[in-house]
């Protein structure tokens, strides 16, 4: 399945606001897939909008939680928990297929 | 800014609108404003958010879910706002928040806290008071999750509320609803409905509240205008029939006119209706009238014809000077062909053009102009509202109707006459060959006045006015009018000759019977004369009778004594 080891490491925003059960849900979901289906492909930063509201604006987010991939373009959201992991694969998988 | 209702409101600073809602919007409460595209939504809750940093120290911000914000400072710079200059001033933060549904995907539960956060940012970053949003409904293309969507606009509009944030709302209109999404749901404040209709290829604008809790409101539509001025509403039809009431009179430059009311002239704030058919005189007698109210007021000439520099050189022919007027300021004239606006527009612009130049006197010329371009009603109503503004205003309004026929009927086509307070009709009658004018004073509300048919004579000196000939058959003017008096005076004349030459044999036989006078006595002094004469001869005679007899009688005793001795 890990078919594109080779690829360097990128980096997936997750923006939530505060240690909701919604947050959490979705930190530990996307730990989850990208731990089970793409080891070492992605590094995932936690961004708590609530520390830093301003973000919110510069990075344009409505939505809570919001998945940001930045690269490879084009950029990526996904918001929601996450919680359907067959949605999340297709995403991400599509986007890395390109 | 409370009012007697108790809910505490934020003017718009719009005119009209804060008049029509007693205040404004309620304040720290959302108000929604449903409207078609392209009819000034975006405008209006501008125009309250700058107005409010402006104007009432309530800074705002505006979140633009549709245009960009340099977009939107150019749009409200063609309305003389400098939003670009509140925005430096930290008076006004304009929040884009654009959602491109393309680069979204949608994976389980979410909520809009990042909007939140994003308005809580802005507002806490220039303690706001007035927030906008525009057009929130755009989420709806955004997101596909209505469910969710609807709870947090809900949620929104909740948390606004509890800020205390005095908020405008826009939405598009949907098919039958207000609003495309429902919004009305979610707010249950205030909501306001603009529309936009093109009628006979003439566009309109207008206004309706359609809800305003707290606070009695007129349930009907209000024209609105968006231009160079900005945004302003006309609240014309929440005028009541509580007009004040002036006795002071007005001239109406025409002195034979003016004598013709008991208490020389109309009352000041009347509406006076002349009306007539073509060429009866009807826009000379308006001028005349807008010439004696610029001697010491101003007037306001809306003209629907002729433009200015017409009229200005056809009332020169009758001795009136409006150039002056005019130039020295006294004198507005606007002219707008009846089809450059519908009806309320027209209203619109008129009221606009009284508020603002704040005349004595408006003439309508002529108000029949409309009725080809609207419905009777319509037309009767945005009289109505005209009327019923300048009379609460102590506007006199002259108003002027083109009758097509003057056959006995002296209805108007647009059922004017109970709105009128006077009403001057102006006849055109053809009498042997020529037409001559003729006014009539039909009705004056509150002034006894002459009955009388009079001439209406236009000379280059001026208008006057004659009293009819009033002969054996009839009144008569013109030159029938002119060969009856001749006929009277040739008349007059004869019977003058007949009396001279009466009074001549009169003298004559008195002359002639005193010289017969004369005579007799002549012939009686003589006879007198003769008698006289008679009676001294026949005295004489006496006298000397006597003595002879003494005599004779002397001698006689001589004889007698010698006898004796």
């Amino acid at each position: 399945m890990p078919e594109h080891k080779s690829t360097s490491t990128r980096k997936l925003t997750l923006y939530v606001a505060g240690e909701t059960p919604r947050s959490l849900s979705a930190v530990a979901n996307l730990e989850r897939i990208v731990g089970e289906h793409f080891p070492g492909q992605y590094e995932i930063e936690v961004v708590d909008l609530k520390k830093n509201p301003k973000l919110a604006r510069e990075h344009d987010i409505i939505a809570i939680p919001t998945l940001v991939r930045e690269l490879p373009v084009p950029l990526r959201k996904i918001i929601g928990d996450l919680s359907n992991e067959e949605k999340v694969l297709v995403s991400l998988r599509l986007e890395a297929e390109k | 800014m409370a009012e007697a209702a108790g809910i505490a409101k934020s003017p718009t600073g719009i005119s009209g609108f804060d008049d029509l809602t007693l205040g404004g919007l309620p304040t720290g409460r959302p108000t929604l404003v449903c409207g078609s595209a392209g009819c000034g939504k975006t405008l209006f809750a501008a125009t309250f958010l700058i107005h409010g940093a402006r104007d009432f120290d309530e800074p705002g911000v505006f979140v633009t879910f549709e245009e960009r914000p340099v977009d939107i400072v150019s749009n409200v710079a063609s309305l003389g706002f400098q939003l670009d200059k509140l925005i430096d001033d930290e008076k006004v933060v304009i929040e884009h928040i654009a959602v491109d549904p393309a680069e979204l995907a949608e994976i389980g539960d979410y909520d809009l806290e990042g909007l939140f956060m994003r308005l809580e940012l802005a507002i806490d970053s220039i303690g706001a008071k007035r927030v906008v949003l525009d057009t929130i409904e755009s989420l709806f293309s955004a997101f596909s999750n209505p469910a969710i969507l609807r709870a947090e606009i809900r949620r929104l509009f909740d948390w606004l509320k509890d800020r205390g944030m005095t908020t405008v709302i826009t939405a598009e209109r949907g098919d039958g609803t207000l609003t495309r999404q429902g919004l009305e749901e979610y707010v249950s404040d205030c909501v306001l409905l603009l529309d936009h209709r093109v009628e006979n290829q003439i566009s309109t604008r207008r206004l309706r509240i359609v809800k305003y809790r707290g606070t009695a409101h007129g349930t009907n539509e209000y024209p609105f205008l968006i231009d160079r001025d900005g945004f302003s509403v006309l609240p014309v039809s929440s005028l009541g029939l509580n007009h004040k009431v002036f006795e002071e009179r007005i001239s109406s430059g025409v002195a034979d006119l003016d004598a013709m009311l008991s208490g020389g002239g109309f009352h000041r704030g009347s509406s006076i209706l002349i009306s007539g058919v073509a060429g009866s005189g009807k826009s000379s007698l308006a001028a005349t009238f807008v010439n004696a109210a610029c001697q010491n007021g101003r007037a306001l000439y809306l003209s629907f014809e002729e433009s200015a520099a017409q009229s200005v050189r056809n009332m020169r022919s009758i001795g009136l000077d409006l150039e002056t007027s005019l130039n020295n300021g006294r004198l507005k004239f606007v002219s707008a062909r009846p089809t450059f606006y519908s009806l309320e527009m027209h209203l619109a612009v008129m009221l606009r053009d009284v508020h603002n130049f704040k005349p004595d006197l408006v003439v309508l010329d002529p108000i029949s102009a409309f009725l080809d371009t609207g419905d009777r009603l319509e037309v009767q109503s945005m009289l109505l509202r005209m009327v019923d503004y300048l009379k609460n205003n102590g506007i006199t309004a002259i108003f002027t109707h083109l009758m097509h026929s003057q056959d006995g009927n002296v209805a108007t086509d647009a059922g004017l006459s109970s709105l009128m307070d006077a009403w001057i009709l102006m006849l055109n009658r053809e009498a042997n060959g020529e037409f001559n004018r003729e006014l009539y004073l039909l009705k004056a509300r509150g002034t006894a006045h002459s009955n009388q048919v009079r001439e209406f004579v236009m000379s280059d000196s001026g208008i006057y006015l004659l009293p009819p000939y009033l002969g054996e058959n009839g009144a008569l003017t013109g030159s029938s009018r002119r060969a009856e008096e001749a006929k009277m005076r040739r008349g007059e004349a004869r019977r003058r000759a007949e009396v001279a030459r009466v009074r001549g044999q009169m003298e004559q036989r008195r002359r002639k019977v005193q010289a017969q006078i004369v005579a007799l006595q002549a012939e009686l002094d003589a006879d007198e004369i003769e008698l006289s004469a008679a009676i001294a001869a026949e005295d004489d005679y006496l006298a000397q009778a006597t003595r002879d007899r003494t005599e004779m009688e002397g001698s006689r005793k001589a004889v007698a004594d010698d006898h004796d001795a």
